[in-house]
């Protein structure tokens, strides 16, 4: 609670003891009259003085004045009418409790959100000569310092580890809850914390220019692209007040005149009532605030779990989607090669590949380095000599005395070798030894552990199609696809024509409201990634292009987030809809109740009010989305 | 030229309205304020000078929201 709210509360309390107190006085008239006025200055004077301010400024239609005016009627109606004051007070008194809450739920969630966003540490640990770590301000470090972070410490600027070794907790980032392992030579983020090790980290970014802060500043400016809802809320709120206004003037004046000019009692004092009542239901604070509100919880809880939307409207847009178009790899394959099959002739696979691994001992190609990784125990006492690289075709080497040649179809045609073909699909690695033909391995791209899962649950939430997009040949392209459950593949495409694929799509959709998500890795894809509806870069982490170019950033590159992020914004969305609806339904019930005389002034500070209360209760409710895991669905 | 001020204003409607205000002063070329986080987003024109435009936008902001306040210099 702030100062301001604490003074508030006092207002609150002593208003509501004083009127207590007075309901066992006996009085009347003019002492009646001042005895009562005491309260209502007590607790409306702030609103009495700004709706005086507001006509001074010519902004008169502000919710102040329409207290004002609606609680001085009710007091003027009192004094001719029944010398009931407490009507008038207990409106003001609920209107300021009704302000009270508002303020103290905004700030509440505000701070609960900010500490789910605590991801920039506020110092850093600097190492001085005489080897005492002292604390100094991480805007201060420049690019290529040593910082030390202690376990249990944030890490408050990017760099690369020099010394320690340790696991770190990147959860508060990626929503991965498995430690990651870290060593001399890696990488490491700011935001993620050190658990067990002392690590000495050379910087390579500043402070300002860090993952941590980056991610703070595109969460803060998140507010500021405002969806359809918000405008739409805005505009209703410019158009809403006035109308009411008009339409309490009206309800004050012509049944009246109507009822003069018929002949009959024209009952002004009930029609002023009435017109009051109306006033006091104008307020369209639970739409402006529930809206917003929603949608900053909305982006919060995303980003608790490693994603994030660059704007409401994105959210709102990401919630529509019917079409997801994958990029194939890096997205939903891992983008690099390992061994899928080993099919030798004579010899047992494990000799076949231990063979084939020495030959490619020096070599940095993408399959070299995929065989090493399947034979991980490469360097043992077998002679190596004379290795020769046949551009092209593969590399040829002499292995305690025997030649082994290791390559594609050419290189065994060329040595007039009888290969055999594969079933498999992706690339075959043939084997020969002294010119004898010794059977092959097959490497490949393979799927990411939870792409399938992935196309699952976005095919249960309502996804009507997915496709894939890949420069690989098409018998590639089409096994992938299959393995994975995709309803499209389009194959052999040059990354310009990605952008007209997407186009093609676009061009194919069904209606307006409907969207189209492209994800990616961010590489060689930002075109499509403007392009598309909605674009989702993955794995973004520290990639500034992608993070420029994407609408939402999945912050590791686990497929099964973009799920996760349809799921959260649709939930969102729905709540932000339950809101708009509760809240207008309610406020028209009570207006029609209001002008027809079936509701008073105090059913109608209940409704507004109490539809504030219940809207942000409502909103606040997306902080706590709940996800399904990969596991559960395939 | 991008500026972020922090501000302080009660209610989401007096958000909405200050934003309004903002975006009517000279030399703001467009202005946005996130309510949840409490901040103003500020583009000026080319060439003017963001304190003394800020000052206007205050100045203004207070007309509407008479305890709104905008943190610059």
């Amino acid at each position: 609670m702030n100062e301001k709210q604490k003074q508030n509360l006092i207002r609150i309390i002593i208003t509501s003891i004083i009127m207590i107190a007075l309901s066992f006085v006996e009085a009347d008239g003019m002492f009646r009259f001042l005895l009562y006025i005491i309260p209502y200055f007590i607790i409306g004077h702030d609103i009495l003085l700004k709706a005086a301010k507001g006509i001074k400024n010519r902004q008169p239609f502000d919710e102040n004045l329409l207290m004002a005016i609606a609680t001085i009627g009710a007091l003027v109606l009192a004094l001719y009418r029944s010398g009931d004051y407490v009507e008038a007070i207990a409106v003001m008194l609920f209107y300021q409790i009704g302000e009270w809450f508002q303020s103290y739920a905004v700030g509440k969630s505000r701070k609960d959100i900010a500490d789910l966003m605590d991801i920039a540490s506020d110092y850093a640990n600097i190492e001085e000569e005489d080897g005492q770590l002292v604390e100094v301000d991480p805007d201060d470090v420049e690019i290529g310092s040593v910082i030390v972070v202690k376990p249990g410490e944030r890490v408050p600027i990017d760099g690369i580890v020099m010394e320690g070794h340790s696991t770190l907790n990147t959860a508060a980032l990626t929503g991965e809850s498995l430690p990651r392992e870290v060593e001399p030579g890696k990488e490491i983020i700011s935001g993620s914390i050190n658990l067990t090790g002392l690590l000495k980290v050379r910087t390579t970014k500043e402070f300002g220019e860090s993952t941590a802060s980056k991610i703070l500043e595109l969460i803060e400016d998140a507010g500021s692209r405002k969806s359809k809802s918000e405008e739409f809320i805005t505009k209703f709120a410019r158009v809403y007040t006035p109308i009411v206004v008009w339409a309490a003037i009206a309800l004050a004046v012509v049944p009246s005149v109507v009822l003069t000019v018929m002949g009959s009692e024209p009952m002004w004092g009930e029609w002023l009532y009435r017109a009051l009542t109306f006033l006091i239901i104008s307020c369209p604070c639970a739409l402006v605030i529930s809206i917003p509100l929603s949608f900053f919880a909305g982006l919060g809880a995303a980003s608790r779990h490693g994603i994030l939307v660059k704007g409401s409207n994105y959210m709102e847009t990401l919630s529509e989607t019917k079409t997801v178009v994958f990029d194939k790899t890096g997205t939903l394959t891992k983008g690099t090669f390992s061994v899928v099959a080993i099919h030798p002739e004579k010899l047992d696979e494990n000799q076949l590949l231990h063979l084939a691994a020495h030959v490619e001992r020096y070599s940095s190609h993408p399959i070299a380095l995929s065989l090493l990784e399947a034979y991980p125990n490469e360097k043992d006492d077998c002679l190596i000599e004379n290795t020769e690289e046949i551009a092209g075709r593969g590399i040829k080497a002499l292995i305690n005395g025997d030649t082994v040649c290791v390559g594609n179809a050419r290189m065994m045609e060329d040595l007039g070798i009888n290969w055999k073909p594969c079933e498999h699909s992706g690339t075959i690695v043939h084997v020969a030894i002294n010119g004898e033909y010794e059977g092959h391995i097959v490497v490949a791209d393979t799927p990411k552990p939870h792409s399938r899962a992935a196309i699952k649950a976005l095919k249960a939430q309502g996804i009507r199609e997915t496709v894939m997009l890949t420069g690989d040949a098409k018998a590639v392209a089409d096994v992938v696809a299959a393995e994975l459950g995709l309803d499209q593949v389009r194959s052999d495409l040059l990354p310009q024509d990605k952008v007209s694929e997407v186009e093609k799509l676009l061009a194919g959709k069904r209606s307006e409201d409907e969207a189209l998500a492209f994800v990616g890795d961010g590489i060689n894809d930002a075109p499509v990634l403007s392009r598309a509806d909605i674009g989702i870069a993955m794995g973004a982490m520290g990639s500034d292009a992608a993070i420029e170019a994407a609408d939402v950033v999945l912050m590791d590159d686990d497929p099964f987030k973009i799920a996760t992020a349809i799921r959260v914004s649709r939930k969102c969305l729905r709540i932000v809809k339950e809101n708009i609806w509760f809240a207008i339904g309610i406020k028209v019930l009570v207006l029609v109740a209001g002008a027809l005389g079936f509701a008073s002034m105090w059913a109608a500070i209940f409704a507004d009010v109490g539809v504030a209360v219940l809207a942000i209760l409502n909103a606040m409710r997306c902080m706590y989305i709940k996800v399904q895991q990969p596991e559960t669905v395939s | 030229m991008k500026k972020t001020y922090k501000i302080e204003v009660d209610c989401a409607n007096c958000a909405a309205k200050m934003e309004d205000a903002a975006n009517k002063v000279n030399g703001v070329k467009a202005a946005s304020v996130n309510f949840m986080a409490l901040k103003m987003k500020v583009e000026f024109e080319d060439g003017v000078e963001s304190n003394e435009v800020m000052k206007n936008v205050l100045a203004d902001c207070r007309k509407i929201e008479p305890d709104c306040e905008i943190f610059f210099e």
